[in-house]
């Protein structure tokens, strides 16, 4: 059977719920941003293939942008966990209650 | 030939995505980001299938090299010992199932409702790296610039953010 859109699509979309079924189950802060990030690929990865299969360029300059925000929400994601590690000796998100009411 | 290689590194990028979440011998982060890293490279080979040279190259330096090494500094920083002992929660894994297994549902319904055309051998545009520089510097110049700001923005956050006190 020969490659097409659908594949692709069906590949990324089974990604992207790893990712969220990673981001509901895990509770180590860390583990659920690498879930956040292969959420991201997910996208990354319909995008590719959409651009591929339309015959535009469009797709892949969105994902060069796509890559380029996660670099920089990464950055500040670990530099935000690593001062609630610091306030909290801890990086699980049962421990961060501090806004519970 | 081309459709084997999809479905080798489709499944590649699957079961690697599956361990990254759930590895069912180690529950450290570290491993975790080990099978991230084999995650991004399987899926810059899905990369190069689609013609995405320039994108695939990227994927491996920026994910694989400089995302992944931050994510690793701050393992190593942060002592996570305790991770060892910590449970899945059986409710959470049954009600994140369910409503993942929803999303999915979704997901593929909508695919099987709607399929995006026949898929036969198109020619599509190489993504070189001249190709896409060209777009990048003519027609998308404004978000290139805006995106120039974002990093500086946020490298000026993380290191405040890690300052210890403001002064």
């Amino acid at each position: 059977m020969n490659v097409g859109l659908e594949h692709y699509l069906v590949v990324s979309a089974v990604l992207f719920a790893l990712g969220l079924l990673g981001v509901i189950v895990r509770r180590n802060l860390l583990v659920i941003y690498m879930s956040l990030e292969l959420m991201l690929n997910a996208a990354n990865l319909a995008l590719v293939a959409f651009s591929w299969f339309n015959k535009s360029l469009d797709g892949q300059v969105f994902v060069f942008f796509v890559i380029t925000v996660a670099a920089a929400e990464v950055a500040v994601g670990l530099a935000l966990i690593v001062a609630l590690y610091r306030r909290h000796q801890s990086a699980h998100v049962e421990d961060l209650t501090s806004l519970k009411y | 030939m081309q459709d084997i290689l999809f479905y080798v590194f489709a499944a590649l990028t699957l079961v690697f995505g599956f361990l990254v979440i759930a590895n069912p011998f180690s529950r450290n982060p570290v491993t975790s980001a080990m099978f991230l890293v084999l995650t991004i490279v399987a899926l810059a080979g899905l990369f190069v299938l689609l013609h995405a040279f320039f994108l695939a190259a990227v994927q491996v330096l920026v994910y694989a090299g400089a995302v992944m090494v931050l994510f690793l500094f701050v393992i190593m920083l942060l002592d996570l010992r305790a991770e060892e002992r910590q449970k899945f929660q059986a409710l959470a894994v049954i009600g994140g199932i369910l409503a993942v297994g929803a999303i999915l549902g979704l997901f593929l319904r909508s695919l099987a409702q709607n399929p995006p055309g026949a898929g036969e051998a198109v020619a599509g545009l190489d993504g070189g790296t001249a190709p896409l520089g060209r777009l990048l510097y003519t027609q998308y110049l404004l978000p290139f610039e805006v995106v120039s700001l974002i990093l500086l923005v946020s490298m000026v956050g993380a290191v405040l953010l890690s300052k210890k006190a403001i002064k």
